[in-house]
């Protein structure tokens, strides 16, 4: 716990949990009112498709640093692996975001727009922000000195690709799966 | 340390200093010393625009049926009055003692991460900038400081203010998560050898403490902002009630932040206090271990009273039941702080030296602050004096009467540290002695008008009240006389800067590791350290480990 890089990346995560409650709570507070237009509106199956996406690409990015640490030369195809499962996932959250778009589901139409959009919308801001680092992680692993990325480097990513995973699984069992209770 | 002890040149002032020479040395730093100078700069420049919005408030409200200013602009006046003190004066201010002191104290070469340190300071002046801009930008925000739903909806407030307001805080909301985070970071990763976590200074405690409640609270209300902003300029409707919103999920938001910012903005002043008490005492703080645990309790503690904010929005009975009990028990660790002051100036030789007298000052005026306070959390009183001037009387006395004579005592302390010369002792007692006279003057009688039934937030009142006049009136010179104490307190700042006494490297013969280097630090901080042995590393340097049978450092 000595290394202020890891120190540093798990209290930002910590602050980002908050966040992330947060607009969890407020979905949460008007259920009563949007329940009734989640279940009707949205796709549990196709998204859980991409979810299950998302999160392999843990389980990819976890193989990743493991290579990492034994410096063999799959990093590079971990890495990339891993874009492409949060890749996947981005662009399925497009589709259903012009789906719904094209039924006249919008941020601003009711609560049920107003609070849906805002919480997986900033989660898919985070996926966003996480390709880029992982993309710059892959540039670093192949055209970079033998060193890099360092250890640290890729621990440090890694940590905040987990827990972007770990905020879908809260939001996408709060969003999608609050009708099968 | 003597002078040929150290390789490099050493300064007694300053602008001696050649790499902080000329202003592009200062705006593309990363020096944690000239960073916290900067924040500390800032926030006197921006308490002077707060005075002034307090004043104008004062004397519009001496008379009855005034009309200094109008009944529009007085809104907005006190609403930027509040925030740019909480936001603009409270927060810079306590970041800028935080990163200028943790890595001296700590004996580190700066902090865990410098260039994020320079981004959390200029994130802040520019958000403090746009919060001002709104004056000439289409109006002021108008809200109060905690700007309410659904005053703060569109079909309310139509006017730009609230989106400055919103905008303004946001910004300034990551910059002090960041600095938050950098602040932990440092305290945990960046100790010199030796310096266990029971061996730093207490200030080095209680801003660990203030890092953790920022990290963790002010994402709170980053997210509430966010939610106010996309129901302006989206057309969402969390907070609008019109379209099946919540005006008390903002309250909920709001206080979930507000009541840990409230200790995040007392906490460092806390640190302040022990440090100064202490070395002007000539003894070792009394139960450290005490203060060190309270502080924890504290920030802990924080987290579950924000409730007590809103005793007034119909709770049910459990939760008014609950969070009245909390808020009596987050008394107690404050209690036990007060106690281990006057403890440790029990039987003290005592210098009061101007910081040492704004210290004491302060453990009075914070009592009678805290003592208010649980008054409030007694619900039935609550629900009498809430939003009356008890209130305004209550925030004044823990944050100015406590937070800031708190720091303006930490400010006569370090002065000579950051730059190399004394204040004036002489201005600094007028100055002293006027500010209590003036503070006192302008807040004690709020606590009559309220109980009188003056609400706050009014902008006038009318004819044929008699206490009420006369109490408004008193109240109003009284912070003029204030005022002209902060008018002595910046000449001082300036004067003493040119003509103060050289101050040496260690004036107030004080224990802590920052006073081990020269007046001013020199920008690589230290040469070499002397080794850490005890929470006085400097009191062990003069006296070796034989005579450490009553060892003074006292271990946690
Ligand atoms: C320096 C002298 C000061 C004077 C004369 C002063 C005066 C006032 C007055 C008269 C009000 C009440 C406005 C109303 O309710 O109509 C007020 C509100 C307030 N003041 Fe001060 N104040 C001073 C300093 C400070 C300081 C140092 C702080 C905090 C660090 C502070 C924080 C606040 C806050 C948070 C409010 C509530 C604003 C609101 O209602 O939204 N004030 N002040």
């Amino acid at each position: 716990m000595k290394d202020r890089v890891t120190v540093g990346m798990l209290l930002f995560v910590a602050s980002e949990a908050v966040f992330f409650l947060m607009l969890v709570l407020a979905y949460v507070n008007f259920h009563k009112q949007t329940g009734e237009t989640a279940a009707s509106v949205l796709d549990p199956i196709k998204t859980g498709v991409f979810t299950v996406a998302l999160l392999s690409s843990s389980f990819t990015m976890w193989l990743a640093e493991k290579a990492r640490e034994k410096e063999s030369n799959s990093v590079a195809m971990w890495l990339g692996a891993t874009i492409i499962l949060g890749g996947i996932f981005i662009v399925g959250q497009g589709l259903e975001y012009a789906h719904l778009v094209m039924d006249k589901i919008t941020i601003s139409r009711d609560l049920f727009g107003s609070t849906f959009f805002t919480l997986t919308g900033f989660h898919g801001l985070h996926v966003l922000i996480g390709l880029v680092l992982l993309l710059l992680l892959l540039g670093l692993s192949v055209f970079g000195r033998k060193h890099e990325p360092t250890n640290i480097g890729m621990q440090s990513i890694a940590i905040y690709w987990h827990f972007v995973d770990a905020v879908w699984i809260v939001v996408f069992s709060t969003v999608y799966l609050w009708r099968y209770v | 340390m003597t002078d040929a002890a150290r390789p490099h040149q050493t300064f007694n002032w300053l602008a001696d200093i050649p790499e902080y020479h000329g202003l592009w040395s200062w705006v593309s730093s990363i020096d944690h010393k000239q960073i916290g100078i900067m924040y500390i700069l800032s926030a006197l420049g921006f308490f002077l625009a707060g005075l002034t919005l307090a004043l104008i408030m004062r004397i519009q409200l001496m008379v009855p049926m005034n009309h200094f200013v109008s009944q529009d602009a007085y809104n907005q006046i006190f609403t930027m009055h509040g925030t740019t003190m909480v936001f603009l004066v409270g927060m810079p201010l306590l970041f800028g003692f935080a990163v200028y002191l943790t890595p001296l104290m700590i004996g580190a070469r700066d902090m865990a991460f410098p260039r994020l340190n320079a981004m959390g300071f200029w994130i802040f002046f520019f958000g403090a900038l746009l919060l001002y801009f709104s004056f000439v930008g289409g109006g002021a925000p108008a809200a109060g400081w905690f700007s309410y739903a659904p005053l703060t909806e569109k079909g309310f407030l139509s006017n730009p203010g609230i989106d400055y307001w919103a905008l303004s805080l946001l910004v300034m909301g990551i910059g002090s998560v960041a600095t938050g985070i950098n602040l932990i970071t440092t305290v945990l990763t960046l100790r010199a050898p030796g310096m266990s976590l029971q061996r730093v200074p207490l200030f080095v405690w209680m801003i660990l403490t203030t890092g953790i409640l920022v990290a963790l609270s002010l994402p709170a209300l980053n997210a509430a902002i966010v939610m106010i902003l996309f129901d302006r300029l989206l057309n969402t409707h969390f907070f609008s009630p019109a379209h099946g919103g919540s005006a008390i999920l903002w309250q909920n938001y709001f206080w979930f932040f507000g009541h840990p910012e409230v200790y995040i903005l007392i906490l460092p002043g806390f640190g302040v206090v022990t440090e100064v008490i202490p070395v002007f005492s000539r003894k070792t703080l009394y139960g450290a271990s005490f203060m060190a645990a309270s502080t924890v309790a504290i920030g802990f503690l924080s987290f579950g009273v924000w409730m007590h904010h809103m005793f007034t929005t119909g709770l049910g009975f459990w939760t008014l039941y609950i969070f009245a009990l909390s808020s009596l028990l987050i008394a107690v660790p404050t209690g036990v702080k007060v106690w281990t002051w006057l403890a440790t100036m029990w039987g003290g030789s005592l210098r009061f030296t101007t910081a040492m007298l704004f210290a004491t000052a302060f453990i009075i005026q914070f009592t009678i602050g805290g003592l208010s306070g649980v008054i409030q959390a007694v619900i039935p009183l609550d629900w009498q004096l809430t939003d009356s001037y008890f209130i305004v009387a209550h925030i004044h006395y823990v944050l100015l009467g406590g937070m800031l004579f708190a720091m303006i005592s930490g400010i006569y302390y370090w002065y000579p540290k950051v730059t190399g010369r004394m204040l004036s002792e002489r201005i600094g007692k007028w100055h002293f002695w006027l500010m209590v006279l003036g503070f006192n003057g302008t807040f004690l009688v709020m606590h009559l008008l309220g109980a009188f039934g003056m609400p706050r937030r009014v902008w006038t009142y009318p004819y044929g009240m008699p206490m009420v006049s006369a109490m408004n009136f008193f109240s109003t010179l009284s912070a003029f006389v204030l005022a002209f104490s902060i008018g002595l307190f910046f000449w001082n700042m300036a004067y003493s800067f040119i003509k103060g006494k050289i101050a040496g490297d260690n004036p107030w013969d004080a224990w802590t590791l920052e006073w081990a280097c020269s007046s001013p630090p020199p920008p690589e901080n230290f040469d070499r350290l002397p080794p850490v042995r005890s929470r006085r590393p400097l009191w062990d340097l003069t006296h070796p480990p034989e005579d450490s049978g009553r060892k003074p450092g006292g271990q946690l």
